[in-house]
């Protein structure tokens, strides 16, 4: 079992090295520097601050010294932001991120299940395809129309939700943001439910329970449910990245201080130090992930762990 | 399989209490605490003042600093930290004299030391400072920044606790106001020595202006509190400040709408008309010292050695249409290089400035037709933009007025900004690129310094020896008439080698709130938090 | 082969397949057509007609931009756009997809496993953010965008791929043109290929919504179509701005988009259910 776990988890480090040599040389190959402006600098200020950043070493260095800090937890300062270190920001705009992106994928989830098994029973009624139309219009619309219609609607005209999020407090700021981020999410699983859900009511084990006299919901809940949910956990790889990137956009749109808006700002800005810094985290934690979930699999099931 | 439910739905669960249960670390507002939202169209790299550079920095460090020489809530020149100040005849020794009661928010003294420490700081070329040659006609500064001589030997020296002395090597009349620039606000010695790289942590940070740094969320908000110990501190009405970082106009917008933001940092274009007619008295628009131009790559073809080219192009066009079209916010037409309202100063205009665009253009097509060019043989340029709706709009104006006026065929090429800075500034394959001019002081000289040849900011790459010559005159001018002629010639130099197209000149943009009481609008964009007050709740405005 | 036959008879049945199709169809047309017979050029701008609603005067029907251009004809402009990048983009990662799910799955063994396992820890990645870097370095262009787009979509592809060439590798004639000695490369190209096609069809129906998504998000971000192009995210962006002032320039290319999208989701649903239904899998 150890040694299973080891051998995944070495295998997952020439990956993450991958990614970080490929991060590094795309960030240092853009175009500009992290201490460009539209005030230029004179050659000697130039030199003086390339000195302090190290950036006048050839290449190679720049990249070792970055890398022996890495291992040591240090993901350096940031370049654009030069009172806080790397890990500070990310320290401070993941739980974010997370918070937010958890409470849509917990949204959705619940909503679009609900939706979809609703549907899925009465199949073929009004009900059924209204949420199917609702459906189509949530995968169509990107997030970065809904979410300023919502925040013109509910913010600036009715005044029932704060427009946006630095210095409000509690629960009523995320409101918009995660239902910007769960809307597309929501109508994915309810479609994926509902489809999901007839196959399953149309089998055998549930039609001898409804046979046996049982109340539909009871069917779902006790018999159906659980089967249908297969595909959705499927989904949920990529339900997860999806909600990454438009985190990006929803974070953008409302303001939040969250990890996809520091990497956006991180790559405009060459923040080198950022850029990489972030991308070495997410890759580590869904490298991590995945080798947990790997485990837990190996752990259910033991013929996996032979091959 | 059943395991997988049962542990996927747990952990759902346990995800959803999460969630919920670590909320928020809530917000700090106090009781009933005067608080005033501003909004930041960029976050502050940094409140070290040595350590940041852009506008935005600038204008927290305001709050939370205060150097020698400030500026007064109807915009005049007065006394900071110093209360006096005597300058020598020959106006290359200033002696400025500190308030005894100046503090920092710890309580301890502003001592003249204190400056001396900063401005050594300032220099230092291991600070790697932006602004290090802010100050550059101190004695010596060249050099330290260069790394020849040691910061020791800069020209400042405090001769006792409250007497500061400074000597130049060229007479800058302009000094005192170059003293208001957050570059030259002191840092306190303690404090550096205790904590080393993060003194300018929120909690460490030790300043000496009416406000200091209580928190600094990232990408958030910056909040302050009013300090204590500042000497003025009982002419200070608002309690806190809070300085949201908002970088989407739209959203800042409708904070502002929303009620969340007192003063939002920027105007989005877009809404303005909608603006002018609902908020009329909350819109304030005023003239800004930075001007938005086209430049000419003059070190290669077709524009180098090509004034009437130059000219022709500059002259067709009109920027009227610009101003009332693209940028639509009250902007004025440039049609000099430094903007109007500068202290001791009359800008020069370009020669063609008092024609109609029909007479222009029709020289212009005279003047195409003398460098050679024509419906048989059109030209064919590059214009290079920074990614941005409006400038993609002005240029896309620009391109047609070239092309109806005089047949120009222009490619637009937009690029990102990194990109395109480092194009303009390797002069390789630029030819016509858009950029701007803000200026860090309130005098003519921050805009035709830039000209100079040698300048770092000069991108057409510009090199007059007449202009070069007159600059240095007025350098080595005490007497401000006679130096302001020199400086105006300069600019009439320039303008005359077309070797830039000034296109209109900033206005600053505001939403301000009526329950704010105080705000005068001013050419440099500077409105200290210190000089405004709030409305008490409930009270009509 | 016959059961391509049956394939697209079932096809021809489905309503919902028919309508999108015909939808999609119709757009298409009208991309192509509309702007060679309206008066109006994508890229002439005209101050005096700054911001005007819809009229059927002048064939402006759609209204004109903030910069007085015609809107019917850049929304045209801008759906053939961004039909042609999400089409090709698509193409990309079907390619790249489909090469490399059909070489993991055909040889098998130690290179499937370990081609997988690149794909697996790959697929965990966050693209986006590789995305947005690649639009940074390189300077932008369609060919970029077909590329970065392509390059993200492609996982998706090769694990299906994968999965039916494994499963193909075990049919009978596949089995006896190996035992026959037929070389492996035409065994690909001549009996596994062909029947990918019904797959790959159905997913290429699925990744072209969302290299449609991704690329208007990346124009949100200012990173997609530059100027004078344009896209109908780029469209929309700019109609955010003009939300209050203007709603057509927003609600047009919005409904458009996601029109399009929907047609194609449509579609897709319905060459699942045929396909699905043939038990192909």
């Amino acid at each position: 079992m150890l040694r299973y776990a080891l051998l995944r988890l070495l295998g997952a480090i020439p990956t993450l090295l991958l990614v970080i040599v490929l991060a590094f040389l795309m960030v240092h190959a853009a175009p500009g520097g992290p201490f460009d402006d539209e005030r230029m600098l004179s050659p000697d200020i130039e030199a003086n601050i390339a000195r302090a950043y190290h950036l006048d070493e050839p290449l190679p260095a720049q990249f070792v010294r970055y890398l022996s800090g890495v291992l040591k937890g240090d993901l350096g300062p940031s370049y654009r932001y030069r009172d806080h270190t790397v890990s500070e920001l990310i320290a401070n705009a993941f739980p974010l991120s997370l918070k937010l992106g958890a409470m849509a994928m917990l949204l959705a989830l619940l909503i679009g299940i609900a939706a979809g098994s609703f549907a899925a029973l009465r199949r073929n009624s009004a009900v059924d395809r209204l949420t199917m139309a609702f459906s189509m219009t949530g995968i169509s619309v990107p997030v970065f129309v809904i979410a300023p219609l919502l925040v013109l609607l509910f913010a600036v005209k009715l005044h029932w939700l704060p427009a946006g999020w630095s210095g409000n407090e509690g629960i009523a700021r995320f409101v918009l943001p995660v239902i910007s981020l769960a809307l597309p999410q929501i109508a994915y699983i309810a479609k994926l439910t509902r489809a999901s859900m007839i196959d399953v009511l149309s089998s055998n084990f549930v039609r001898t329970a409804r046979g046996q006299g049982l109340g539909a919901y009871a069917v779902i809940r006790y018999h159906a449910l659980k089967p249908a949910m297969l595909p959705i956990l499927s989904y949920m790889g990529p339900a997860i990245a999806a909600i990454l990137t438009g985190s990006v956009v929803v974070e953008e749109v409302f303001g939040i201080p969250g990890l996809g808006q520091f990497f956006v700002r991180g790559a405009l800005n060459r923040d080198y130090t950022l850029v990489l810094g972030i991308v070495i985290f997410y890759a580590t934690l869904i490298v991590l992930l995945n080798l947990v979930v790997d485990i837990l699999y190996g752990v259910i099931d033991p013929r996996i762990r032979q091959r | 399989m059943l395991r997988d439910m049962i542990s996927f739905r747990f952990v759902l669960l346990v995800a959803l209490g999460l969630a919920l249960v670590s909320c928020d670390k809530p917000v700090d507002s106090g009781a009933e605490v005067a608080t005033l939202h501003r909004g930041l169209s960029v976050e502050p790299e940094s409140v070290d003042p040595h350590k940041s550079r852009s506008v935005q920095a600038a204008e927290v460090l305001r709050d939370i600093g205060e150097g020698l020489l400030s500026y007064s809530a109807a915009g005049e020149l007065v006394g900071g930290v110093a209360n006096e100040w005597t300058v020598a005849e020959n106006g290359l020794t200033y002696t400025f004299y500190l308030r005894d009661d100046a503090r920092w928010s710890n309580g301890d003294a502003v001592t003249a030391e204190d400056f001396a420490f900063s401005f050594r700081r300032l220099v230092d070329p291991g600070t790697a400072a932006f602004y290090a040659q802010m100050l550059s006609s101190i004695v010596n500064v060249r050099a330290i920044v260069a790394g020849e001589k040691p910061p020791q030997d800069l020209g400042v020296n405090a001769v006792d606790e409250r007497t500061l002395v400074i000597t130049l090597d060229q007479p800058t009349p302009y000094l005192l106001s170059l003293l208001t620039h957050p570059s030259t606000f002191p840092v306190h010695r303690g404090s550096i020595t205790q904590h080393g790289k993060s003194f300018a942590r929120p909690g460490n940070l030790i300043s000496n202006g009416a406000y200091k740094l209580d928190a600094w969320q990232p990408g958030s908000v910056l909040m302050l509190s009013r300090n204590e110990h500042y000497w003025n501190n009982d002419e200070t009405a608002i309690d806190a400040v809070n300085h949201h970082v908002l970088t989407q106009e739209m959203t800042e917008l409708n904070r502002y709408r929303a009620g969340e933001i007192h003063i939002t940092g920027s105007v989005p274009p877009d809404s303005f008309k909608q603006l002018r007619s609902e908020r009329p008295a909350e819109l304030h628009i005023a003239p800004y010292l930075a001007v938005y131009y086209y430049g000419f790559n003059l070190t290669k073809a077709p524009f180098k050695d090509n004034r009437q080219l130059r000219a022709a192009l500059s002259m067709a066009i009109d920027r009227d249409v610009l101003v009332e079209q693209i940028t639509g916010r009250g902007e004025a037409p440039a049609y000099s290089w430094v903007p109007p309202g500068v202290d001791n100063y009359e800008p020069r205009r370009l020669a063609y400035a008092d024609k109609s665009q029909d007479e222009r253009n029709a020289h212009a097509r005279r003047l195409m037709h003398e460098a050679g060019y024509g419906p048989d043989n059109p030209l064919q340029i590059e214009l290079r933009y920074n990614t941005s709706d409006t400038q993609q709009r002005m240029a896309l104006a620009i391109q047609a007025m070239w092309k109806d006026a005089l047949g120009v065929q222009t490619t637009l090429i937009n690029e990102e900004f990194q990109v395109l800075l480092a194009n303009m500034q390797a002069r390789e394959i630029t030819q016509v690129f858009r950029s701007s001019w803000t200026g860090d002081y309130n005098d003519a000289h921050t805009f035709l310094s830039i000209m100079e040849s040698g300048n770092p900011a000069n991108l057409p790459g510009y090199a007059s020896a007449e202009y070069d010559s007159l600059m240095q005159r007025a350098a080595g001018q005490v007497d401000l008439d006679r130096r302001r002629l020199w400086l105006e010639e300069a600019e009439r130099v320039l303008l005359a080698d077309h070797a830039v197209i000034p296109l209109y000149f900033y206005v600053s943009k505001h939403l301000v709130s009526p329950d704010v009481v105080g705000w005068g609008d001013n050419v440099l964009d500077y409105h200290y938090s210190q000089h405004l007050s709030l409305v008490p709740a409930g009270a009509t405005p | 082969m016959s059961t391509r036959t049956r394939f697209w008879a079932s096809l021809r049945r489905s309503r919902t397949a028919a309508v999108s199709g015909g939808a999609l169809a119709a757009i298409a047309l009208i991309a192509i057509i509309g702007p060679l017979i309206s008066p109006h050029d994508y890229l002439q701008t005209d101050f005096g007609k700054i911001l005007n609603a819809p009229a059927i005067a002048d064939m402006q029907i759609f209204g004109t931009d903030d910069l007085g251009r015609d809107l019917f004809v850049r929304t045209m402009r801008g759906a053939q756009i961004t039909i042609l990048v999400a089409v090709v983009a698509s193409f990309v990662s079907l390619f790249i997809g489909v090469l490399y799910g059909m070489v993991a799955g055909f040889v098998g063994g130690r290179v499937d496993a370990v081609m997988m396992r690149l794909v697996d820890t790959l697929y965990a990645l966050p693209f986006i953010f590789f995305v947005i870097l690649l639009m940074v370095v390189f300077e932008r262009s369609l060919l970029l965008i077909f590329i970065a787009i392509g390059a993200v979509n492609w996982l998706d592809m090769a694990r299906i791929v994968r999965g039916q060439t494994l499963s193909l590798r075990e049919r009978e004639f596949v089995q006896a043109a190996r035992l026959t000695g037929v070389s492996p490369l035409r065994i690909i190209f001549r009996h596994i290929a062909p029947n990918l096609l019904g797959v790959v069809i159905v997913y290429v129906t699925l990744t072209i919504p969302q290299a449609i998504l991704l690329e208007s998000f990346l124009s949100f971000l200012g990173l997609g179509i530059q100027e004078p192009q344009t896209s109908l995210g780029a469209l929309v962006d700019a109609g955010v701005n003009q939300m209050e002032s203007a709603s057509w320039m927003l609600l047009i290319p919005a409904a458009l988009l996601a029109l399009i999208l929907m047609c194609f989701n449509f579609l897709g649903d319905a060459l699942r259910d045929v396909f699905d239904s043939r038990r192909f899998r």
